[in-house]
């Protein structure tokens, strides 16, 4: 049709350019191949190193009197963390239950009807504040709206403040998740007659589970490390307490309060608490992981 | 209502009409994508929609099972008589609509369960069947879609595990399981290999006994192998419509001439 030529590589000076940039991409190619590596090595060095100090400093006390035991005195020659391991059970596993539905009937909202709708968008963003929002700020906040008027320290607080933390993570997975289903099989479900509640519990939620599950398991996963939100709130306790309107002991916040002391037992035992949590996290992160790989 | 239909149908096929179109315009927001479409589709054959990308025919096709109303800036307006009852205008639940026109669409989407339960999905949405009779249709359906012999041994497994052909055919069973009296299929094989789509064609051909089949394609070979009769659309009009072999041999309108022919665009 035209007068250009139909094979344009076989141009000179257009093969010269071609073999340049070539060799550009060339040397970009070998810059990002060897920085990606720097960085991971970067950052799996610090990630060793802490495992290796709390393996190193934890293990060691890996008694069974850990979990029969209560939180010593200080200096005393027994003692374990068996009220602050039952505590911080008892806190994050409420806190997910309580956490969790709300997120995930938050989360179906934003991505099956509030796509586009202006409560959506302004949750949305509401969402992402609190998401953003520091620990302890949400402990401040639960101690002003709960302890203070109740003017006790409560295991209850503690939940609530963990619950809150749970949530826009949940809100967030969710949604994210949902959105990621093609819009193609929520059609094909529709198409069967399918009504909306059910198109949404029996197929797009169930397409979804995988990332859904695994949002709560890193929900999870964060609070049980969390000592901010609890230090105002389920503050701590020396003795084995089941009662949620009470002070309840927890890792993370023991952890705190023994590391910073000057007593050697008590510095032991926070290793072995450190030691305890990273452990779980671990544990709860492989899960996640096997999950998202099976897709259930 | 009725001297209307009998007045305004393109009355080709000498077969009582199953669904008509009368005067229908479509809306995608401000942009109107069908224009004063009136077509009647002859009851248990085979009625071929073509036409070159965003002329309207997959939009048609989605608004005889009312899938647009999905999407809130999408409008119908207009007549679609199913046996010769609006069901644009109709207060029945769209639910009931749509267990009676049955879709497949271009890519296949099984749903994220066993084969056995793709199947019986539907079903559970309006009967509740004992266990045996469940069996029975979902062996059914299955043969109906020409896929028993390869699935039956793994009924239990995920539908995502079978090919995309087999996928396919999975969601034609899927359809036909609740036995509804239209099937849709939006260009059902343009996603497999000629040989999933000599299956699906041979499909269309067993599932006219039974049922009124129309179809989306942008083949024009499938459309003259596997139809009855063939609507050629452009721009939002329906330019010609008649017989297959009437509208790809004689056809009268060049515009559906070139198109067939391939000397359009």
């Amino acid at each position: 049709m035209s007068a250009r030529p139909i094979a344009p590589h076989l141009d000179v000076a257009a093969t010269a350019a071609r073999i340049r940039r070539a060799g550009q991409r060339r040397r970009v190619n070998v810059i990002a191949l060897s920085l990606s590596p720097a960085a991971m090595a970067f950052g799996l060095f610090w990630l060793i190193w802490i495992l290796v100090e709390t393996i190193r400093l934890g293990l060691g006390g890996l008694t069974l009197s850990l979990f029969t035991e209560m939180t010593p005195p200080p200096q005393a020659e027994t003692g374990g963390l068996a009220n602050a391991i039952f505590g911080s059970l008892t806190m994050v596993a409420l806190a997910t239950l309580v956490g969790t539905p709300i997120g995930i009937l938050a989360g179906v909202y934003l991505a099956e009807y509030g796509q586009k709708t202006r409560l959506g968008a302004v949750t949305r963003f509401i969402n992402d504040i609190l998401l953003a929002a520091p620990s302890i700020v949400i402990g401040l906040f639960i101690y002003t709206v709960v302890v203070a008027r109740l003017k006790s320290f409560s295991a209850i607080a503690g939940i609530l403040a963990l619950a809150l933390i749970v949530i826009p993570i949940v809100i967030r997975t969710t949604e994210n998740m949902l959105t990621l289903i093609p819009n193609a099989l929520r059609e094909a479900a529709y198409a069967l007659g399918t009504p909306k509640w059910r198109v949404i519990m029996t197929i797009t939620l169930k397409a979804a589970l995988a990332g859904v599950i695994t949002g709560v398991l890193l929900a999870l996963a964060r609070i049980a490390g969390e000592t901010a939100p609890l230090l105002f709130t389920a503050l701590s306790n020396q003795f084995w307490s089941s009662d949620l309107s009470r002070p309840m002991a927890s890792l993370p916040v023991t952890i705190f309060k023994f590391a910073m002391s000057p007593y050697e037992n008590w510095q032991k035992l926070a290793w072995v608490g450190v030691f305890l949590i990273t452990l779980g996290v671990l544990l709860l992160n492989i899960l996640a992981r096997t999950l998202v790989r099976n897709r259930i | 209502m009725d001297t209307r239909v009998e007045k305004a149908g393109p009355a080709v096929s000498g077969s009582k009409p199953k669904l008509a179109v009368r005067d229908l315009n479509f809306y995608y927001g401000g942009f109107q994508a069908l224009k004063n479409i009136n077509l009647d589709i002859p009851e248990n054959k085979v009625t071929a929609f073509i036409g070159p990308s965003g002329c309207g025919k997959s939009t048609l096709l989605r608004a005889f099972n009312r899938m647009f109303e999905l999407y809130p800036e999408q409008r119908a307006e207009g007549q679609i008589l199913l046996d010769g009852t609006d069901i644009l205008s109709s207060k029945d639940d769209v639910s009931l609509i749509r267990a009676k026109i049955g879709m497949v669409f271009q890519k296949p989407t099984p749903f994220p369960m066993s084969i056995y339960d793709n199947v019986a999905f539907g079903v559970k949405l309006f009967e509740s069947l004992p266990r045996v009779e469940m069996d029975e249709r979902v062996e059914w359906a299955l043969k109906k879609a020409a896929l028993w012999t390869e699935v039956k041994d793994k009924l239990g497994q995920s539908g995502a595990g079978l090919s995309g052909g087999q996928q396919q055919r999975l969601c034609i069973a899927r359809g036909i399981a609740i036995k509804p009296e239209v099937l849709l299929l939006d260009e059902p094989c343009s996603a497999l290999d000629p040989i999933s789509t000599g299956k699906i064609e041979e499909l269309i051909h067993e599932l006219k006994n039974d049922y009124t089949v129309v179809i989306v394609t942008h083949n024009m070979q499938q459309a003259a192998r596997s139809s009855d009769f063939t609507a050629y659309m452009y721009l939002g009009d329906l330019i010609e419509f008649g017989r297959t072999q009437d509208v790809f041999m004689r056809p009268t309108k060049k515009d559906t001439e070139d198109y067939i022919t391939g000397r359009f665009g």
